[in-house]
């Protein structure tokens, strides 16, 4: 059971969550975030004054999948994410211990 | 204000028919007492759209400033008007309009019906007159608490608004709208509606709080260079300038002080001036920074309404659609000027107030189709606004400076560095703004 967390460009969400929705997956998480990577803030003008924004809105994806979707998952979201351009944002994947559905008490693939 | 001129006997020519005519005439069947019973009503309806004002003051301000300070602004603003229309009540009405010298008035205490007898203000009654005239000093006082925004004690705030709405600004108003000096003079100054009368007031009192209080904590970079605080919400500070235009149509066109043909003519400079301050302290912006900064235009748009207040009834559409344009400019200019100087004005109500209220008023005695110098008329309107305009500038600076630094003396201007960062809502106020939801299944608290 892995944990497949994507932070990516807003205006990319919608393709994505597309995307992956088509791969078959049984649900996931979206959060607003913010950050910063390699590309750094950026400033903005407000009545003629510049101010640093450090942190660049995102969307955060987070999918709970078993561990042989990942790479199906991964590639969907690189390939519809990337626009080319520094700030596309990141994949990563962790691995869990344990998954507990709530209403059921199922645990583990089957709680998938 | 015409009417009001003729009133305490300056000698202004006569206006309009229906003059003579007590405010209740009984036989209601009369020209005179349908045309004084029109004057009451369309100047009541006025004196809300100028109430109506405060809520565009309290959106622009809310706005262009903090969430973590929006409930203490929201209640300036209704306090400012609340403690002003009762000091404006029990004091300020009688030295502004009371009988009394060329400085100030003397009687008429507690808006003392046997003094203010029918026929005081020409076909209005003493409550029609009162509620405008009170509109116009919460006008005045709300000003102020945008440019001190973020960083005062609320029970300073609301000492000053008493003192300026029963004491400083009434001063003023009597020199002009009650009869006073500048409406004694060879040539009185014009200032129909009050850009100087009633918005330069707001305004220089605006510089010299934002002045004794000094900027917000984080508005200048260790080198002095002034850094934006972005206010939280776009959307209020707009809706706010569209109220406040919307409010301008009373507070210029129900200065005739009666329903006459001058009111749409009133209401159409106004128009124009506030559309082409719009519009040219967009394209100042624009120019100067790469982007047509909403709040600006906003700005802009305040400015053009300010600057034309004085000359509304007295200049050309196109002298109007000048005075914005070049207010609009103006307005821009002064923005950046004060920020340079250290002058933290988080809503830019000094510019748009004073600068522009200066302006404006300096403006007719160029631009008056009857006595401007564009128009023939010499230099001597302009020199009886200059008087005007500096008069105001040097009274209320020096008045309004001595109160707030009073007031720092005694009970403190200004909150603790603590208390700013975290934001005043809570500290000052008890609750934020914009709370969280409070889950009606757990335990009250204590």
């Amino acid at each position: 059971m892995q944990l497949v967390t994507a932070v990516i460009k807003p205006h990319k969400v919608d393709e994505v969550i597309e995307a992956v929705k088509a791969t078959g997956i049984q649900g996931m998480t979206v959060t607003e975030v913010k950050g910063f990577g390699r590309q750094g803030g950026h400033t903005e003008t407000y009545r003629g004054a510049e101010y640093t924004v450090d942190f660049t809105p995102k969307m955060k994806l987070e999918i709970v999948v078993d561990a042989s979707d990942v790479p199906r998952i991964t590639d969907v979201i690189q390939s519809t994410a990337g626009a080319g351009q520094i700030g596309d944002g990141k994949i990563w994947v962790t691995t869990l211990d344990t998954i507990i559905r709530i209403r059921t008490g199922e645990q583990g693939r089957d709680a998938i | 204000m015409k009417r009001r001129l003729i009133l305490v006997g300056t000698g202004a020519s006569v206006a309009t028919l229906g003059l003579a005519a007590p405010a209740f005439a009984q036989d209601g069947t009369s020209a005179e007492a349908v045309q004084a019973t029109l004057d009451n009503i369309w100047v009541l309806v006025a004196a809300v759209l100028v109430i109506f004002m405060q809520a565009g003051f309290a959106l622009v301000e809310a706005g262009l400033t903090r969430a973590k300070n929006v409930a203490n602004i929201m209640m300036k603003n209704l306090m400012d008007f609340s403690a002003g229309v009762l000091a404006f009540a029990v004091v300020g009405f009688a030295i502004a309009f009371g009988s009394g010298n060329s400085f100030f008035g003397t009687e008429g205490w507690l808006l003392d019906p046997n003094h203010f007898t029918d026929g005081y203000f020409g076909t209005l009654s003493l409550p029609t007159f009162f509620i405008f005239q009170a509109a116009f000093a919460a006008t005045a006082a709300t000003i102020v608490s945008g440019a001190m925004a973020e960083r005062t004690k609320f029970k300073s705030y609301f000492i000053y608004s008493f003192v300026l709405t029963a004491l400083i600004y009434p001063v003023v108003v009597h020199w002009l709208w009650g009869g006073g000096w500048l409406a004694e003079l060879a040539t009185p100054m014009i200032d129909f509606a009050g850009s100087t009368i009633v918005h330069s007031v707001g305004g220089w009192a605006a510089l010299m709080g934002a002045i004794i209080l000094g900027p917000r904590i984080g508005k200048y970079a260790k080198d002095g260079t002034p850094r934006a605080i972005p206010g939280h919400s776009i959307p209020f500070a707009i809706i706010g300038v569209f109220i406040l235009f919307i409010g301008w149509f009373g507070f210029n066109p129900g200065s005739e002080l009666a329903a006459d043909d001058a009111v749409g003519v009133i209401a159409l400079t106004t128009l124009l001036s506030g559309a082409a301050g719009a519009v040219f302290a967009t394209l100042t912006v624009w120019w100067k920074t790469g982007a047509p900064d909403v709040a600006m235009a906003g700005n802009g748009a305040l400015a053009g309404l300010v600057g034309i207040t004085a000359g509304t009834a007295n200049v050309s559409n196109w002298g109007a659609a000048l005075i914005g344009a070049l207010a609009g400019i103006i307005v821009v200019y002064s923005v950046f000027f004060l920020d340079r100087r250290r002058i933290d004005d988080p809503v830019g109500a000094i510019s748009v107030h004073g600068v522009a209220g200066a302006f404006g008023t300096l403006m007719v005695g160029l631009l008056a189709t009857d006595g401007g110098l564009f128009y023939g008329g010499g230099f001597d309107q302009l020199l009886s606004q200059l008087i005007g305009v500096v008069a105001v500038f040097v009274f209320v600076t020096i008045t309004a400076g001595l109160l707030f630094l009073a007031i720092k003396v005694t009970v403190g201007l200004r909150v603790p560095p603590e208390e700013e960062i975290e934001g005043l809502d809570v500290v000052e106020h008890g609750t934020p703004g914009y709370g969280p939801d409070v889950f009606a299944t757990a335990p009250a608290a204590g």
